[in-house]
């Protein structure tokens, strides 16, 4: 590994280390935060026993489903408004706004349609991630060459054809980027709104967990939550900048 | 000539997000989802009113306190990772990281910390904001163009005038880009935490009102908030333009 690497390593051990000793000294409360050692304890027990294991396949379910629905429409819609021009470039102020809106503000409302069940919080999730992929999408056929687009002329292919074969893979490396945004932007959504108000899910027992002042539980699960995000987030991470030398090769 | 086109596809969309509320509204009923007509009946005697006053001030002060710390972290630390090569490359990854992670799974740490109180809320706030202003700042430091450096150099420039008169007005497009989302990020933080958890502000109002099965109020506090974020966003992204044109 490189001497970055390795400090950043150190760095985050250091930090690790301290919070352990400031627990284990009292300087921190435990009533605030326990040691890291028994959140890792409680976590390990915690799956050991089985007693979560509903709520976190529940709650990894519906991130997964968001982010495949969102990946998928968000690909076909992206294709779609890619096609005409006039709707896209009538779509650009919505575009630039959606993320500054604070979307969470309408999950009540969704609530009050649906009922409080898992479809308002899949929808959130769906919501969160799908306008990611359909902007990847945009960028990635913006980002094919005209020559390619030429070569299929030359070889006389169809649309479909010119689609699977060369825009598909042309623009892959963009649609990677924006997979990676969806998945990670299903993640919040539907953590977020387990958090605000949801009948089960990993959201819910740990905010439960906070009320009742069970705090190995919450910080069981909280690390849970961490671990399997930042272990996705960094795997599709990994992939991205493959895909991106990749496309820096293919420039030159 | 482009500022009308866009003005007319703006309100295109609205138009059309409009016509949507409306058709979503007949299928689901009006106690469900009030149409747009009825909601803005209700703005306009709840606006006025002291309660939402009294909400929407509360959910200011704390955005405000937010952004102060958002900002003022954020800078910091981006400075600091820009100018000190080693610190950026060991930092950017975990900055990255905590970026992704959906920082509401840590809410329940800031308030064991804080209680139930503001300083809860702007600190969660401030934890949604600092990072992208963090991340953009630091890459619009590293983006500067060698050149410009070695003119301050040249010129036998101190650290701070380097800062002031070569580093700000090189990054600052970038940077007001940085500022941009983290304002939206701030927004999001402390909304979420009076939805979670507060007895006052715009985002408890909205719970406060599902609770209560008054779809009318929800509707029109989550429209206030829309058309605030809205606007604001618009506004820092004409400035950004307007800096990207000048440099």
């Amino acid at each position: 590994m490189s001497r970055v690497g390795w400090i950043r390593i150190a760095v985050l051990v250091i930090a690790i280390g301290l919070l352990e000793l400031c627990c284990r000294v009292g300087l921190i409360d435990h009533r605030v935060v326990i040691p890291p050692s028994q959140m890792a304890d409680a976590l390990i027990r915690l799956l050991i026993s089985g007693e979560a294991n509903d709520q976190i396949v529940r709650t990894f379910g519906i991130v997964v489903i968001a982010a495949l629905i969102s990946i998928v429409a968000g690909f076909a819609l992206g294709l779609v408004i890619h096609a005409l021009p006039r709707v896209r470039q009538s779509l650009d102020p919505f575009f630039a706004t959606y993320y500054a809106v604070p979307i969470f503000i309408f999950y009540p409302v969704l609530i009050v349609i649906f009922g409080l069940s898992v479809i308002p919080i899949m929808l959130m999730g769906v919501a969160t991630a799908i306008v990611a992929m359909i902007i990847a999408t945009l960028n990635g056929l913006d980002r094919v060459p005209q020559v390619l687009t030429k070569v299929a002329r030359v070889h006389r292919m169809g649309t479909i054809a010119t689609a699977l074969l060369l825009k598909l893979p042309a623009a892959a490396p963009h649609l990677f980027t924006g997979v990676k945004l969806a998945v990670s932007y299903a993640f919040i959504g539907v953590i977020a709104s387990e958090f605000i108000l949801a009948p089960a899910g990993l959201g819910r027992v740990i905010s439960d967990a906070y009320s009742d002042f069970n705090n190995r539980q919450m910080y069981a699960l909280m690390l849970l939550l961490i671990i399997v995000a930042t272990a996705v987030n960094m795997a599709l991470h990994v992939v991205d900048q493959r895909w991106a030398e990749r496309r820096g090769i293919a420039k030159l | 000539m482009i500022a009308t086109k866009r003005a007319a596809d703006t309100a295109i969309i609205l138009i059309v997000l409009l016509l949507m509320w409306q058709a979503l509204h007949q299928l689901v009923g009006a106690t469900a989802l009030p149409g747009p007509v009825p909601t803005l009946a209700y703005f306009a005697k709840l606006v006025p009113s002291g309660r939402f006053a009294e909400n929407a001030w509360a959910t200011l002060v704390c955005f405000f306190y937010a952004l102060i710390l958002s900002y003022g972290i954020g800078l910091a630390i981006g400075l600091w990772m820009g100018i000190h090569r080693l610190s950026g490359a060991v930092g950017e990854p975990i900055l990255i990281s905590l970026y992704t992670l959906p920082k509401v799974t840590l809410y329940p740490v800031v308030l064991l910390i804080f209680g139930l109180s503001l300083s809860g809320r702007v600190t969660f706030g401030a934890m949604h904001g600092v990072l992208p202003v963090a991340l953009l700042t630091m890459g619009a430091i590293r983006n500067i163009p060698p050149v410009y450096l070695k003119s301050a150099r040249t010129l036998h420039l101190s650290r701070w005038q380097t800062i002031l008169t070569v580093l700000f007005p090189a990054t600052l497009p970038e940077v007001v880009a940085g500022l941009r989302i983290g304002f939206t990020l701030t927004l999001l933080g402390v909304l979420l935490a009076e939805m979670f958890a507060a007895k006052q502000g715009l985002g408890f109002l909205i719970i406060n009102a599902m609770q209560l099965l008054q779809a009318e109020e929800m509707m029109t506090v989550a429209v206030v908030l829309f058309a605030f974020a809205a606007l604001a966003n618009a506004l820092l992204l004409w400035i950004e333009h307007r800096l990207h044109r000048r440099v």
